[in-house]
């Protein structure tokens, strides 16, 4: 009898190859970080990858895979760790590498660089409370400070305006645009120190690349139990490459957050008048704008709507 | 023979990977080194101290892009937003020639950071090769793909790799950046004599070669790059360069990251056999 040839691959089962390939190197680990035994629908996964990876003399093709497995979950914790030190001091290795796993599962990365592997961890965490209990708000905090460090670290800066630059112009109908690399606060707890120094403790080996390099070393752990309930406001911004929390008071919080949401110069000001402060307002805004200015936080008039 | 068109005709030496741990040595004591090669997703961004660091190198230093993620195997067509800022890199570095890998790593939109082995099948080498063609046609720029160590064959394949390879870079008339620890570690892992896959590449489109340390563990090797080259290395490195001639040469060293002095030391060990090469050359 004629043997028939073996079918050709197409682009088509090319593509269902990685799809099938990438499912099993993204999945879970098992608690021993082992590959899991079973697959998707129950059945051995052995039997799913013996399918398409070939044995060899001294390995079998769920033990070829599972190096592919396992390097997947520890090139993606790495980065998580060396991105995430405050949150992983709060919570202690364990948890943390628990709500990783969680994280990660629940959102594989979407962009080709590494660098964003954090973007949507705020909005998991606070829908999962559960995994940061009993210090879930804490552990808030510290994810956005963090996010907004990476953001200040290599977001775009822009040509920014002088304080001469907005002389003269219709507060009523102004509206400035704030750098895509400074972020706005609002926190429960008195983290910034906090993550200051363990920043400083890892050696801060990291600090020229959000991306790819150098992920293994390991921060110490601080103990979180000093950390004070107190609500503060940071600007989180880059000024000469190098990255500032700088504290902000109520009231330049709410300014700035105005003109950050779009608001007219004269709207973000009419916001102040219900703060009462003391003294004169108009001339402790022109003081702040000036300070502002000068850090180079403006960098174009919005066109009025 | 220094050079060809895949790496725009031009006499690089020998370079190293530019190195976070190395900043502050390379900036403050400006060491003398052929060339640096950057990894172009570490410098893709908006702005900040990367690109600062990166001016500050390109006023001094040849540098030539290294990629990881542009998954010329992938099927999927390449993301308009990535190619856009690679593109502006290009631009900004003058690279004269640009690498990634021939793997994939990405499949919907979800992302290994991985690079993983292809199948060696013609269907595969087809749309390699047609999605090297539409990145290089994009960025303007000559293109070299890297053979990558793998860990895992399938069953599908209908050539050996570096049949694959041959394939891919006639079919997309593009270069080579051959690196010959990742032959060494997959002939290990797949029962193959290494020196068969480094005689069996077309010579004249290699437009880099790739040293490099790697792990070994019992039952195979992992391509760690945090180690000294050994000497099985160096030797297909000394076979590669009798068949393509002086080559563009770069010591990866990407984790344990010993002193930029320890780095470009062993590096420049290379100068040895492209040292006996020239002897060889000039007694014929
Ligand atoms: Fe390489």
């Amino acid at each position: 009898m004629k043997r028939s040839k073996p079918e050709r691959q197409t682009r088509r089962a090319l593509h269902q190859l990685q799809r099938l390939m990438a499912r099993a190197v993204m999945r879970p680990l098992t608690r021993r970080d082992r590959m899991q035994v079973k697959w998707i629908d129950g059945r051995p996964t052995e039997i799913v990858v013996n399918q398409f990876i070939k044995p060899n003399d001294r390995l079998t093709s769920f033990e070829r895979l599972e190096i592919y497995n396992r390097q997947y979950w520890f090139r993606l914790r790495d980065c998580f760790y060396d991105d995430y030190p405050g949150l992983r001091a709060v919570l202690g290795d364990k948890p943390f590498e628990r709500l990783a796993d969680e994280y990660l599962t629940k959102n594989p990365s979407q962009s080709y660089t590494l660098r964003n592997l954090g973007s949507r961890l705020v909005k998991f965490l606070v829908a999962n409370p559960k995994l940061t209990a009993p210090n879930s708000e804490l552990a808030w905090d510290l994810a956005r400070l963090e996010w907004a460090h990476i953001e200040a670290f290599d977001n775009a800066a822009e040509r920014p305006l002088k304080v001469g630059d907005l002389s003269g112009l219709d507060a009523a109908k102004l509206r400035l645009r704030l750098q895509p690399h400074l972020t706005l606060l609002k926190l429960e707890h008195d983290v910034a120190d906090f993550l200051i120094g363990i920043k400083k403790q890892a050696g801060l080996r990291n600090e020229a690349s959000n991306a790819m390099e150098q992920r293994r070393h390991r921060a110490g752990v601080r103990t979180a139990r000093g950390l004070k309930r107190r609500v503060n406001f940071l600007a989180v911004h880059r000024y000469q490459d190098g990255v500032y929390y700088k504290p902000l008071e109520p009231g330049q919080f709410i300014l700035l957050s105005a003109l950050q949401k779009g608001a007219t110069l004269e709207a973000a000001c009419a916001r102040l008048v219900r703060l009462k402060l003391a003294g004169d307002l108009g001339a402790t805004v022109r003081q702040w704008f000036a300070n502002w200015a000068a850090l180079g936080w403006f960098y174009g008039l919005k066109p009025s709507k | 023979m220094p050079a060809n068109p895949f790496n725009h005709f031009t006499d690089y030496g020998i370079g190293i990977g530019l190195r976070v741990p190395h900043y502050d040595h390379i900036l403050a004591e400006k060491p003398t080194v052929d060339w640096f090669e950057i990894i172009s997703e570490n410098f893709m961004c908006e702005g900040g101290r990367p690109l600062q660091i990166l001016d500050q190198i390109l006023e001094q230093y040849r540098v030539v892009q290294h990629g990881v993620s542009m998954y010329f195997g992938s099927p999927e067509k390449p993301d308009r937003e990535h190619l856009r800022k690679l593109k502006r890199l290009v631009r900004r570095t003058r690279t004269p020639w640009l690498s990634d890998h021939l793997c994939w790593g990405s499949v919907d939109g979800r992302y290994t950071h991985d690079l993983l082995p292809m199948p060696y099948t013609f269907a595969a080498a087809r749309v390699t090769a047609q999605k090297i063609r539409a990145v290089r046609d994009f960025l303007e720029v000559p293109v070299c793909v890297e053979n990558v160590s793998s860990y895992a064959e399938f069953h599908v394949s209908e050539m050996t790799e570096w049949e694959f390879l041959n394939e891919v870079v006639e079919r997309a008339d593009c270069g080579i950046l051959l690196d010959v620890n990742n032959i060494y570690v997959s002939s290990r892992n797949h029962n193959f004599n290494p020196f068969d896959y480094v005689n069996g590449v077309p010579a004249e489109r290699v437009a880099q070669i790739h040293i490099a340390g790697h792990s070994k563990f019992r039952k195979y090797i992992l391509d760690t790059h945090d180690h000294p080259v050994i000497d099985p290395v160096w030797k297909l490195y000394e076979r590669a360069i009798q068949r393509v001639g002086r080559t563009a040469t770069l010591l990866e060293w990407d984790d344990r990251i010993p002193s930029f002095d320890e780095v470009h030391g062993e590096a420049l060990k290379a100068n040895r056999f492209l040292q006996r090469l020239e002897n060889e050359t000039l007694k014929a």
